[in-house]
Parts: C-alpha cells; structure tokens; sequence
C-alpha cells in the first residue's frame, strides 16, 4: 500500500512542533519519543506500520482546538485516532503526521432520560456508553464487533454499524449532534437534543468522514429502552442459496428480525474447532435474533420457524433459555477468533444486494481456488454486509499480496453485483484504491469538494478514502 | 423545462444563465426563491423494486402514491410516513419522491425509526455546474465514501437536482393502536409521552393536541405490529400512564394518524404555519412563550407545528433554544430557516460555492 512520501521539512522541524504542542497541552499530553510513538505505529490494520512524528492526548475540546491551530499553523499533518481499532487502517500515522489520540476524553457530560439522550467525550468507549445507561434500562444501539475496545469518535468517522442495525441502524442513524474542531481550531457546534438539521444535514456529511472533515470531541446520541427480552434461534441449511432464501422469505413475511446472520462451513468448522459452540456441520448457519415480550418472541418465532422449517432445514434449534441463547451467539462472536487461531486473516466488508448472496458466495468460493487461499464467510444477512475473512500467511513472502489482489477481486464483485466496498469498516487506506471502482471521476470530485470546505490545506488524514493519483494535487498544494 | 432524461437536465444547467426554480409534484412551496423552472416530471418510475432486500429505486420524478402502490402490493411501505403538504398549502398535483427527499419530509413515525433522511441509501443528482453524481448505492449498509446522500436530503435543490433515488422500505403492519389520554396540561402530557417513549413497548408515534377536535387537550400515542403485540403494549402502556389519567385504547388501521402527519387541523385556518425541532422536553415552556393562535405536538414534543398571526416573526419570540424553527407556511418577511451560527454558515455557504458555484439553483430557497 503506498504511503505519500512525508514531508522533510516538517520532518525537519520535529523539535520546534513538539515544544510548541508542549506550550499548548499538558507535559504529559505529547508523547515524541521514538519508543513511545510506536504504540500508535498502526491499528487494527496491523499489516500496515508507519511511527508518527509524534503523538498527542488532549483532554477537551479546549486542547485538541489548541493542538489544531498550532498544527494548522506549522503545516503539519494530523491524524485523529479514536481506540486504534480500525480495520481499515483509518488510523495508520504518515511519518510527518501528528496522531491526536481521544483516550483522554471519555467523560460523560449528561444523560437526559426523559429526552432519550446522552453526550459523552468522543474517547468513551462504545460499550461503556451503554454501561453509563444500562441500569436505567437504557442501551446505545449501534454494536460494532469491537465494542468494548473501539472509541465513539471512531464510530462517527467510520459510520460504524453492527450485528443489530437491520432494526436499529447504524452510527449515522443515532447520532444528534456533535462538537467539532476545524483544521484551523474553530469549534462548531452541530445538531443538538432535537433532531434533523435547520439547514444542510451537516452532521450527515461528517458522520462516516473518516476524521477528514474534522475532529469531533463531543457527541449527542440515541439512547433507547432496552427490549423487554430477545431470543435467537439457530438454523443449518445444505445450501446458501437455500439459507438465502429464508432470509428472504422472512423478511417478506412482514418479520423485521434485530438480527440474521449467515456463517458458511469453513467459518462452522473453524469455530467449531475454536468455541466448540455445537453448530450442525452444513454449507450454511443461520442465527435470527428477535425481540420483545415472551409473547411477542413467541408470535414471531413461531412465524420464522415455519419458513425456516419449510425450507428442509439440516437443524432447527431455538433458545430456551439464557444459557442457549448465549451458546448460539458464542460461535458468531467467536468467528473471527477462531479463524485468527488456524493463520492470519484479512476480513473483508463489502456490502451486497440480499439477492445475489448465493451468486457471490459461489464465485467467491471459486476465487478460493485460484488464489489457492481458503476463506470463510460469516455476515450480517439481513442487510447484505458481508464479511469474508481470507487465511494468509503473514511470514510467506507474497502471501500477504497475494490475499490483497484477491480482497480486491471480491470487493469488485460486491460492487458489480449492486453493492458497495465497504458497509461498516470505512475505506481507509485498505479500500482507498479501489474507489475508482465504485465511484467515477465526478462522483469522488464532488467529495473531495467537501473535504476542500472543511480543510482546504488537505492536513487532516489527507492520505485516507481517496486514491493517492486523485488526491495528489490538491495534497501537494 | 422538462428534461427527459438525466443527460439532457445536465445539458440544460451546464447552459443556464440565469436562476433556475426545481420543480417535482410542486405540492410544497416552502421558502422563496424565482427563476425558470426546470420540472423533474419526466424523470419519473420504479426501475428496480427487491421487496426481499427492503429497497426501491426510482427516478426524482415519481409520484410518491405510485411507489406506494407498488410498495403495498408487497405488503410494504415508506416507513418514514411522509407528510403530505397539500391539505397545509391547499396545492394541487401529486408529491414526488424527488420533493419529499429535497425538503427530508418525514412524519409522526420519525421519533421511532428515522427521518426521510434515515432511508436514503443512494441519489443521482446533477450539481449546478452540469455534473452528474452519484453517492450511496442501493445497498443498507454502506460506508464507502462522503455520506452526500444525506447532505442532499433536505438541501432543497440547493447543491443539485436529484435524478434517482433508492430508498430503504420496511414491512408492513398488521394492526394499529391508537392509546389516548384526555385532559391534560401541555407539560403533563409531554411527560406522559417521554414516559411512553422511554419504555419497552415501542411507541411508533407520540402526539399532544392542547386543543383536539372537541376543543379539550388530547394526548395521542401510537403501537404498530401484530394484533396480540399491539394489544399487550397497549395494556402495558396503559398501566404506565396510570398516574396520568385512565387511557382509551382502539385498535384498528390507524387512520387518525394521516391528520397528525398533515397538521390537518391547521389545513384551512388564516396564519402562518411555523415548524419547530426542539429538546422534548423543553418544548411546553417554547410553546409558552409563543403566544400561538394553536399548536400541536408530535414526536413526543420533539416537533412543534404553530400557527400564528400571518406575518409575525415568531423566531424572535422563542429567544434562544436547543433546536430550530422554520416557516412552512406565511408571508412573515424573516428568513425561511433558523440562521445558522457564524462557523456554520460559514461551512454552508462553502458547500454552496463547491457545489453550485454559479449560485442558479433555487437561489435564495434556505435561507
């Protein structure tokens, strides 16, 4: 993946910048040491390593508007960086760039629950939202895989969603407003305990930005009442495009499941092996998860396991309780663990029209063959988003290039078939290259247009979601 | 003028030289703004409809009722419930889906699973200088990109001319339930609703009349689903609301909701109407101070309509708040929208220039 070349007269001015974002934050906010800067080399995209020119933890909205006027100022590159999760590589350092870090910040500013909001500093992590509300019955929807690690500031930047989203939504879908410092350290205030916008939906352009807009310090979200129960039920089909019907049939049936989500056998065998969950061995596993009271799970399961059963299913099993719900979710959410214990893995995201499912998992399964790398599939059905995880080999010289070109072809099927190349992970530096396949020359201008408003010096993760040959001349400027 | 298709809109604007007025069904005229108009009614129909993967593709142009129509033969709907501004403006003609995104039209079910906005998932478009642009897909979940699908919905032309839209639909419901409670004081009864809505029982609508149809306060909240859900929740709900009086629960199509979604109670009354977003729970103390001819509450007190004297500038009257208040109907010569904050506008009026450099469509409309 190719990195622009830093720039050697900031490179240069190393000393000057770290005193000057000394004089602005407290000692021990600026991390420069050579040692130190390697804790934030990369994120969750560990392929990818690069050490900053030098760190920063600001503690409030105050000291990262401090951080970016000095910064502006100096011309230095800036790169925010929530928990570091990113799969995408969002939060991969240029080696001239400084990483302004939120950990610091993840107090609670208010919870409103006559209003149904809370505003927390955007270091918070996603579960710990939650955790602030859950005893008074209250819950923060949007579920990344990663929630108890990953940052809501990375959530708004990556328009992060999760395995609940088909009822619920995503980021985008739960976020009121924000408080967001400019490039330049102007502070705006965006949205609010109210809803929808006065004017443009500002706050909808910067959600899913990839922390190229600006820096968002606070947010207002969506809390909601906690369902009063949720059961899932498991089923095995002897064919995705069997599983893929249901999914369908369900959905046509009028039934709006909070969850339905798809592992095919090479993610059943791995997690079997890995969590020993007591999956069925079959070409394909369905979980559906629905909420309500006990009689309402009831009406619906009822519903759902009558399409479920008329499709010859290899294995029918409902929860009867906790302890069996749980057992059904633990191969899920152990997935990608289990196949991170057989090699390495890339995961992919891409999104697909719910039709061509059996289309794709088919030619993806043929791709596997003339890549000669193995790969499991395991997906949010409901809305299309999948998630193949590919086995590399990251100590085989070629390997890990190899499991990219394939990543790629996938990635241009989803976009072929309808979809799109990334539903909840966010381009990065991972996808980057491959806009031009989604989008043409005018629809990726129109974008950069908006970045050019909000950062018209391109400092802010400048490297990231555009292709580095479109983004080229105005980085340089 | 009336392009025929995407490439000839984008021929016309590249070569406009003047103001140019975007017209879809012309059913909502809200804001000011002059020019030539230039319709979307030829950019009309389904191209792709997958009732299994809940999305529908259309050109700008297509009248809301035929995608409806399409979507109930599948038992499915636009589930943002999308106002219909005629009955307000007394217009004439059929709202197009171009229109509803333009001004993000939404309705009571708002409060529980989104605004129009919320359903977007992918636009057409043609920018003022004659690009054409497309952002977002037809797919729910997608992150690749500037989300400019939502940056689009509810700019009113102002950054471009919608060609295609793909929505997110939502199953049908069996049944409705309506939960009403009567007599209550504006602040009673939006702490009634905030109780409702911070429940497990799912309330799809929540609305307070301070004057309902026999002139007494009526307090309305809505339950969608399967008839044995629908009916459980309402007992729930009424059990909830004890303390608030004995609620009235019906169970039925729903129908009393269309007139909250249209204002109708304001439909052939003299005044200004005046739209206003506001922190719930602040809203009896907003309406207080507006000294309004009537008012009605809908998402739990999140969305104030006020009719008020023709050509009063009620925004100067609600101070300073959490929220924004717009002037759908009336002649009160103050901007149509809430004037953002200097750091803002200055963001806005940016976009603008990128995206309409020449400032010709619907000059004038947001502000």
């Amino acid at each position: 993946m190719e990195m622009p070349t830093p720039d050697a007269y900031v490179l240069s001015r190393k000393d000057q910048i770290v005193a000057r974002l000394a004089e602005v934050l407290p000692r021990d906010a600026v991390i420069s040491d050579e040692r130190e800067t390697r804790a934030y080399e990369c994120d969750a995209l560990t392929a990818y390593k690069c050490p900053p020119l030098c760190a920063v933890l600001p503690a409030n909205t105050k000291e990262v508007a401090a951080v970016l006027r000095v910064c502006h100022e100096m011309g230095v590159p800036v790169v925010p960086r929530g928990s570091g999760t990113s799969l995408a590589g969002g939060a991969l350092p240029t080696a001239d760039c400084v990483i302004l870090g939120v950990a610091k910040m993840n107090d609670v500013i208010e919870t409103n629950y006559d209003d149904r909001y809370i505003k927390v500093q955007t270091g918070r992590t996603n579960l710990s939202v939650t955790g602030a509300v859950e005893t008074n019955g209250f819950f923060y929807a949007p579920d990344p895989s990663s929630q108890l690690a990953c940052a809501i500031a990375g959530n708004i930047a990556m328009n992060s969603g999760g395995a609940h989203c088909l009822k619920y939504g995503v980021t985008t879908n739960n976020l009121m407003g924000v408080t967001m410092v400019l490039m330049d350290g102007t502070v705006v205030e965006i949205g609010g305990a109210h809803l929808d916008a006065g004017g443009l939906d500002i706050l909808g352009v910067i959600c899913g930005s990839e922390g190229q807009l600006g820096v968002v310090t606070e947010a207002t979200l969506r809390i909601l009442h906690k369902p009063e129960g949720a059961r899932p039920v498991l089923m095995g089909y002897d064919s995705s495009e069997v599983a893929g019907q249901v999914v369908t049939d369900i959905i046509k049936a009028g039934i709006l499941p909070v969850a339905i989500e798809f592992m095919d056998r090479p993610c059943i065998e791995a997690t079997e092996a890995f969590a020993k969950a007591g999956y069925p061995m079959c070409e394909a596993l369905l979980i559906v998860e629905v909420e309500g009271s006990k009689d309402e799970i009831d009406a619906q399961l009822k519903l759902i396991m009558e399409i479920a059963a008329s499709h010859n299913p290899v294995e029918l099993r409902e929860a009867k309780d906790a302890e069996e719900a749980g057992r059904i979710w633990l191969g899920r959410k152990s997935a990608f663990g289990a196949m991170g214990q057989i090699n390495d893995y890339m995961c992919l995201d891409g999104t697909i029209p719910v039709s061509s499912l059996p289309f794709v998992l088919k030619r993806i399964g043929e791709m596997s063959k003339e890549f000669g790398l193995d790969v499991g599939n395991v997906f949010h059905a409901g809305d299309g988003n999948m998630h193949p995880l590919i086995l590399f080999d990251a100590n085989k010289p070629g390997d890990l290039e190899l499991c990219e070109d394939f990543g790629a072809e996938i990635l241009k099927l989803c976009v072929e078939v309808g979809g799109c190349l990334t539903g909840e992970h966010g381009v990065g530096i991972e996808k980057r290259d491959l806009m031009n396949v989604q989008y043409d020359p005018a629809d990726l201008e129109a974008q950069m247009a908006v970045k050019d408003v909000f950062d018209p010096a391109w400092l802010l993760n400048a490297a990231k979601v555009f292709p580095l040959d479109t983004s080229r001349a105005r980085r340089a400027a | 003028m009336k392009p025929k298709s995407e490439d000839e809109l984008a021929q016309m604007i590249a070569g406009a030289n003047g103001p140019l007025r975007i017209k879809g069904g012309g059913t909502r005229p809200i804001g000011r703004c002059e020019g030539t108009e230039i319709s979307t009614a030829n950019l009309s129909g389904i191209s792709l409809y997958e009732p299994g993967a809940l999305t529908v593709v259309a050109g700008a142009g297509t009248p809301i009722s035929e995608v409806e129509k399409a979507l109930a033969a599948e038992n499915q709907r636009l589930a943002f419930e999308p106002m219909d501004h005629r009955p307000l403006f007394g217009t004439k003609g059929a709202p197009t889906l171009g229109g509803m995104a333009a001004a993000n039209v939404s309705g009571p079910r708002r409060i529980s699973v989104g605004a129009c906005r919320d359903f977007m998932l992918g636009v057409r478009m043609v920018d003022g200088a004659g690009n054409i642009i497309k952002n977002g897909g037809r797919v729910m979940k997608n992150v690749t990109g500037y989300d400019l699908v939502k940056l689009m919905t509810g700019s009113y032309g102002t950054l471009g001319v919608l060609t295609e839209i793909s929505l997110k639909v939502l199953p049908n419901v069996e049944c409705t339930g309506t939960v009403r409670l009567h007599g209550l004081s504006d602040r009673q009864a939006i702490e009634s609703l905030s109780s409702a809505l911070g429940s497990p029982f799912e309330a799809t609508a929540a609305a307070h009349f301070p004057k309902g149809p026999s002139g007494d306060p009526v307090t309305m909240l809505r339950i969608e689903g399967f008839e044995s859900s629908v009916k459980y929740r309402a007992d729930k709900l009424q059990d909830l609301l004890k303390a608030y009086g004995e609620a009235e629960i019906s169970i039925g199509d729903g129908s009393e909701w269309a007139a909250v979604r249209d204002v109708s109670s304001f439909a052939d009354q003299v005044g200004d109407v005046w739209r206003i977003s506001a922190k719930p729970s602040d809203a009896p103390e907003i309406v207080s101070r507006m000294d309004a001819k009537a008012v009605q509450y809908d998402w739990g007190g999140g969305l104030i309509w006020a009719l008020a004297d023709e050509g009063r500038d009620l925004r100067s009257a609600l101070g300073d708040f959490d929220g924004h208040a717009t002037l759908i109907r009336g002649k009160a010569d103050v901007p149509t929208f809430q004037p953002e904050i200097p750091a803002l506008a200055a963001i806005t009026a940016g976009l603008r220039q990128k995206f309409d450099p020449r400032g010709i469509l619907n000059p004038g409309i947001m502000s």
